[in-house]
């Protein structure tokens, strides 16, 4: 990946548009692939039912709470910044274009 | 929503394929998806490089938006804490499994490593899962939790194969986040999910 960024980098005057499909091709052929590798495991497809019962069960529980959590975390953000929030790395940054940021945010 | 749909069938398509061992065997060997997915971080890097200005842009993150892969942490375990009673498998174990946080082939590795095969599984398809709702799911959670719930549920995904559906529902405007909360959980997996399972 980091080879990536520095290639994308080096590259970034030329013009190029593929790279979105490109990315979703490999997806879809990773997703193809597991889907290969659980179709051919006897042991999963035979135990699928209660196995993939309790995965969903746990995969709800997992979701909703980082959902919440998340939550908590943005509800402050749509009101407007008070004086006390600072901003982690551009501390005497441009005030009015980061409540513009903040307000798409 | 189509996108979702494309992405699921080819699954299905692979699993079919799969159980009527219609595909030889050599196609299904692990080399090759590792081999993709390193085709696909390449990209992904590649994609981040080629912007500069994406990366400029972690630099305006919001300083309580930072704290979202600790909150996605916190969040996970809670909830499979709370389900963790239901089941005959530990409370660790489970946590283990929620440590995924979504990206499957690793977690559903290790756990299978470590633990077996019947917990790598239950990690697998719970980190499959995830997945697929974040995918399913992204605009209601963007309408009843806000807009960095969709973030929250991808977890570790939200960077390569959630990383679409995040854009469109969230805005473009959150793919930075999206990428920095996709890249922290990335890094935490190993380390949690390993952690989790020597308890």
């Amino acid at each position: 990946m980091f080879v990536g960024i520095v290639t994308g980098y080096l590259c970034r005057n030329r013009k190029i548009r593929f790279e979105n499909r490109f990315i979703l091709t490999l997806i879809w052929v990773l997703l193809f692939l597991l889907g290969l590798e659980v179709g051919r495991n006897d042991n999963v497809v035979r135990k699928f039912a209660s196995l993939g019962l309790e995965a969903a069960v746990i995969a709800l529980a997992a979701t909703l709470g980082s959902i919440l959590t998340a939550k908590l975390l943005w509800k402050p953000l749509q009101a407007p910044p008070k004086g006390g929030l600072k901003y982690f790395f551009k501390k005497n940054a441009n005030r009015k274009s980061h409540l513009r940021d903040l307000g798409s945010l | 929503m189509k996108g979702s749909l494309i992405i699921l069938s080819f699954f299905a398509t692979g699993i079919l394929l799969g159980l009527f061992r219609w595909i030889p065997a050599s196609w299904a060997s692990s080399n090759m998806s590792f081999y993709v997915l390193c085709a696909l971080m390449f990209s992904v890097g590649f994609s981040i490089g080629h912007q500069p200005d994406t990366i400029k842009q972690f630099r305006k993150i919001h300083s309580r938006v930072l704290f979202l892969p600790l909150t996605t942490i916190v969040g996970t375990f809670a909830g499979v804490l709370v389900v963790s009673i239901f089941f005959k498998h530990s409370a660790a174990e489970l946590l283990a499994v929620g440590s995924g946080f979504g990206y499957y082939s690793l977690s559903g590795i290790l756990i299978t490593q470590y633990k077996g095969a019947e917990l790598g599984t239950i990690a697998l398809l719970t980190n499959i899962m995830r997945e697929v709702l974040t995918l399913l799911f992204a605009p209601l959670m963007v309408r009843w939790f806000g807009k960095l719930a969709p973030i929250a549920a991808g977890g570790a995904t939200t960077m390569d194969t959630t990383f679409p559906i995040i854009v469109r529902t969230s805005g473009k405007e959150f793919s930075i986040v999206s990428i920095y909360s996709g890249f922290v959980m990335d890094f935490s997996v190993p380390f949690l999910v390993t952690l989790f399972c020597c308890l």
